[in-house]
């Protein structure tokens, strides 16, 4: 590795990949190091499973036309306007050529999946999942002759004055190799497995917190980069956190470990309190509300509590509800006071006014006179048995990234643009996401600014 | 199966691999899975191996989803479970022993039955023209003996499909309509869930190289010609009055042959397939049973391939020994080894196209 490459791609995801692909197609030497074991690679693409193009017409895979103009207005709204409009309205242009393009990379698109077709307009499913999308990049990768290193962790980068000149890999026996490029692409992830680092803002609550990707997005990367001159981008106190089950793994559960069910019933915290409204919105906001509500429980834990008839409305979970004859007899298995469990079931059956119950619609099941209300889809809870999934906050991903410009040019803390790093993926997904969620933008991200990263780069090593 | 019951809990949350083949589309009409379930949807896999390549959950992960290798051991388990008579389910726990030693005395069984009934100037002597044949077993012999294990092979494979079909009959009910059986045999005649959702299987590693599809068409094809031939020489035999064995150009011989060739290179190239595939897809204990079979098709088309090339030497009365020895170890084994697996796949292939079209799939 003694040779320097015209181009150092850190990370080995989506966006790491297609910045690789598109270098080495405009031309350049190419290396990626990624941090990660061959069978972790990728950080969280391993998990997705969709991305959201703009697209004029329907396709074979896609139901109806999406606009750029509405692509816009979904990121705006789910945004709060914490965007850069100029760079977003570029990505969601940029988005419409990527469903050709990942395709020439060998990626296969499906309609999409069972249990999702609320996103069969706007978003493009991978047939396989991300793993499958993975698989297919790598070898797209190597079969043109990038090379790609396994289990190489960098620790260390040297730029000076915004210049990059060589990055230090971690060697596996002893000390450090220096790996020199005429360029880097920085595509190496947010910090959401770093426990350390969101301690910094969410203090003993992080130790409860489970994380949905592998442990290797540690955002390592990202701190030597904002530590050696990069302007920051994003709230670094914000990450997508999603109500996952509490019995799931710390590391890497994925998409299967997610409940939905929430709408189905109430969710109490430890102490057997209600404390949001269930029922304020559909699926995808109130998905993305969970994880944070539950994080500013007491113990970060709560418990999603419905009866027997709902059972079959959601999808099968992966771990199967805890059941209970009587209310105090599920309050004994989840360990809850179960008088105060059964008051407050009480309660809230009471309230529960009469309606017709459509989950599909924001109906007019509500309740009256308690606090929280449930303002839709509230039914009583009495047909026994009575069943309970524990729940825990499920960090994705982060928001704190590096600022670019739309060549995915890193820009530093003077404004100015870096002579040779490039950024694309999470780990520069605040410019355009600066806070909130739209289900596969994360991979569109990655795609275009991936793409751009390695292209510029390509171009950047030759002059 | 209690392991096969928690992958499909695990995959039915996920659902990623829906697109890939017709298990996993089959897995979502279905919340929790009986035997017969499982059974079903082990028999609907065709073992391309991509669900493991894409799944971001097969080992090392901790949850540890492997559906190829599991359905594998299902499938090879559900042989046993149907098999008919019950008393025989046996046969498929040390199915190659069982296999090779039925071989090797079904073969020697017709050379000494040669040797015994005819003296050994008929045994190695030059036989042409027609009823060349049935110098050394008379022909009515030979249709007595190979009828019979035939008729009983078909006996026992319809019993065991019956159980299959009754336990996996449930929702819609055990009866079959044309449409899905006309389906199930272009999905089979194709086999189009072999081929890792489009972008092929995979067998030795992550990358998707596998030509198993084609040494399979190759297998049956040549098979089913090999059928075709015997079965247009009994036509010849009892509606024209020609007896065998026929000129090269003739039906039969042109059908064989190229049956014969099918079933000399399909095998060995499914073996060597079998040979390099990774480890963590396979069933261990099962492979006694698919190389014996294979072994078994590759042993029927290099004994006919023989026969044909040597039929007019002093080497024809042996070799016919061995080719019927084969071809009668063949029949009579398949009800009780890997041959089964056509048969099951294809009862389920018309259950899931049943499924489809009553559009239980919402």
């Amino acid at each position: 590795m003694s040779s320097k490459y015209d181009v150092l791609v850190i990370g080995g995801g989506n966006a790491a990949l297609c910045a690789a692909i598109s270098a080495r197609r405009a031309g350049a030497s190419v290396l990626v190091l990624e941090g990660a074991p061959k069978f972790y690679r990728g950080g969280n693409t391993r998990h997705t499973r969709n991305m959201r193009c703009a697209h004029d017409a329907a396709t074979e895979i896609l139901t109806g036309p999406y606009t750029e103009e509405e692509f816009w207005k979904d990121l705006l709204l789910v945004t709060g306007g914490q965007t850069d409009e100029e760079l977003a309205r570029f990505m969601i242009h940029e988005s419409k050529d990527i469903l050709n393009w990942i395709v020439e990379q060998g990626v296969r698109w499906q309609p999409s999946l069972g249990g999702t077709l609320s996103l069969g307009r706007t978003n493009s499913f991978f047939l396989g999942g991300g793993r499958a999308m993975l698989n297919a990049l790598y070898l797209t990768a190597e079969r043109l002759g990038v090379d790609i290193r396994y289990d190489a962790e960098v620790v260390d980068l040297r730029i000076e004055d915004g210049l990059f000149l060589s990055a230090e890999l971690k060697r596996p026996i002893d000390g450090t190799a220096e790996v020199r490029a005429a360029t880097l692409v920085a595509a190496a992830g947010g910090f959401e497995a770093n426990i350390e680092w969101l301690r910094e803002y969410w203090g003993e609550a992080a130790d409860n917190f489970l994380i949905r990707g592998t442990p290797y997005n540690r955002g390592s990367i990202l701190k030597m980069l904002l530590a050696k001159g990069v302007q920051q981008v994003g709230d670094p106190t914000q990450c997508h956190a999603v109500a996952i089950d509490a019995r799931a793994p710390k590391f890497d559960g994925g998409i299967i470990t997610r409940h939905d069910s929430v709408v189905f019933g109430i969710v109490v915290n430890k102490r057997a309190q209600r404390f949001y409204d269930e029922g304020e919105d559909i699926w995808p906001k109130r998905y993305a509300i969970w994880g944070r509500l539950v994080a500013a429980q007491p113990d970060q834990i709560a418990y999603i509590i419905f009866d027997s008839t709902v059972v079959t409305s959601f999808m099968p979970t992966l771990f199967p509800p805890i059941a209970g004859e009587t209310i105090a007899e599920l309050a004994g298995k989840l360990e809850l006071d179960p008088a105060a469990l059964e008051k407050t079931i009480r309660e809230f059956n009471a309230a529960v006014r009469p309606g017709t119950f459509d989950h599909t619609i924001l109906d007019d099941c509500r309740t009256e006179g308690i606090t929280p209300p449930k303002t839709h889809w509230a039914r009583r809870i009495e047909t026994p048995p009575y069943l309970a999934y524990p729940v825990r906050p499920g960090i994705t991903f982060t928001y704190l990234g590096t600022r670019v410009n739309k060549q995915a040019r890193m820009l530093m803390k003077d404004g100015k643009p870096s002579v040779n790093m490039f950024a694309a993926g999470e780990i520069m997904a605040g410019n355009v996401l600066g806070r909130g969620y739209a289900a596969g933008i994360g991979m569109t991200i990655g795609s275009v600014f991936g793409r751009i990263a390695g292209r510029e780069a390509a171009k950047n090593a030759r002059n | 199966m209690q392991e096969a019951d928690r992958l499909m809990t695990v995959c039915n949350s996920c659902r990623y691999c829906e697109g890939l083949c017709a298990v996993f589309p089959a897995m979502e009409m279905r919340r929790s899975f009986s035997d017969g379930d499982l059974n079903y949807l082990a028999n609907l896999c065709h073992a391309c191996g991509a669900c493991y390549v894409d799944c971001q959950f097969s080992p090392p992960h901790e949850f540890s989803v492997n559906v190829p290798k599991t359905l594998a051991v299902a499938r090879a388990e559900s042989y046993a479970a149907y098999a008919w008579p019950g008393a025989l389910s046996g046969v498929f726990e040390r199915n190659g022993l069982v296999i090779s030693l039925v071989a090797a005395f079904s073969m020697a069984a017709f050379i000494l039955g040669f040797a015994v009934i005819n003296d050994s100037n008929l045994l190695f002597g030059v036989h042409t023209g027609p009823g060349a044949f049935y110098r050394l077993m008379p022909h009515n012999a030979m249709v007595a003996l190979f009828g019979a294990a035939f008729l009983y092979a078909i006996v026992a494979l319809v019993m065991s499909v019956r159980a299959f079909w009754r336990d996996i009959g449930e929702p819609i009910g055990a009866r079959a309509d044309g449409g899905s059986i006309f389906q199930a045999i272009r999905d089979a005649g194709e086999l189009r869930y072999l081929h890792g959702g489009g972008v092929g299987c995979y067998n030795e590693d992550d990358r998707p190289t596998d030509r198993r599809k084609f040494y399979h068409h190759l297998t049956f094809y040549g098979f089913l010609l090999c059928f075709a031939a015997t079965s247009v020489a009994t036509l010849y035999h009892y509606f024209l009055g020609r007896e065998a064995p026929y000129a090269w150009w003739d039906l039969p011989v042109v059908l064989g042959s190229l049956g014969g060739i099918g079933l000399i290179v399909g095998p060995t190239g499914l073996l060597l397939a079998k040979a390099r595939r990774d480890p963590a897809l396979l069933d261990d204990i099962s492979y006694g049973m698919d190389v014996g079979f294979i072994a078994m098709l590759f042993l029927t088309g290099i004994t006919g391939m023989a026969l044909l090339l040597l039929r007019a030497t002093p080497a024809m009365g042996p070799l016919l020994a061995l080719h019927l020895g084969a071809v009668f170890a063949l029949f009579i084994t398949m009800p009780y080894g890997k041959f089964v697996h056509g048969i099951y796949r294809f009862a389920a292939l018309v259950r899931y196209a049943q499924e489809r079209r009553h559009g239980l799939n919402g």
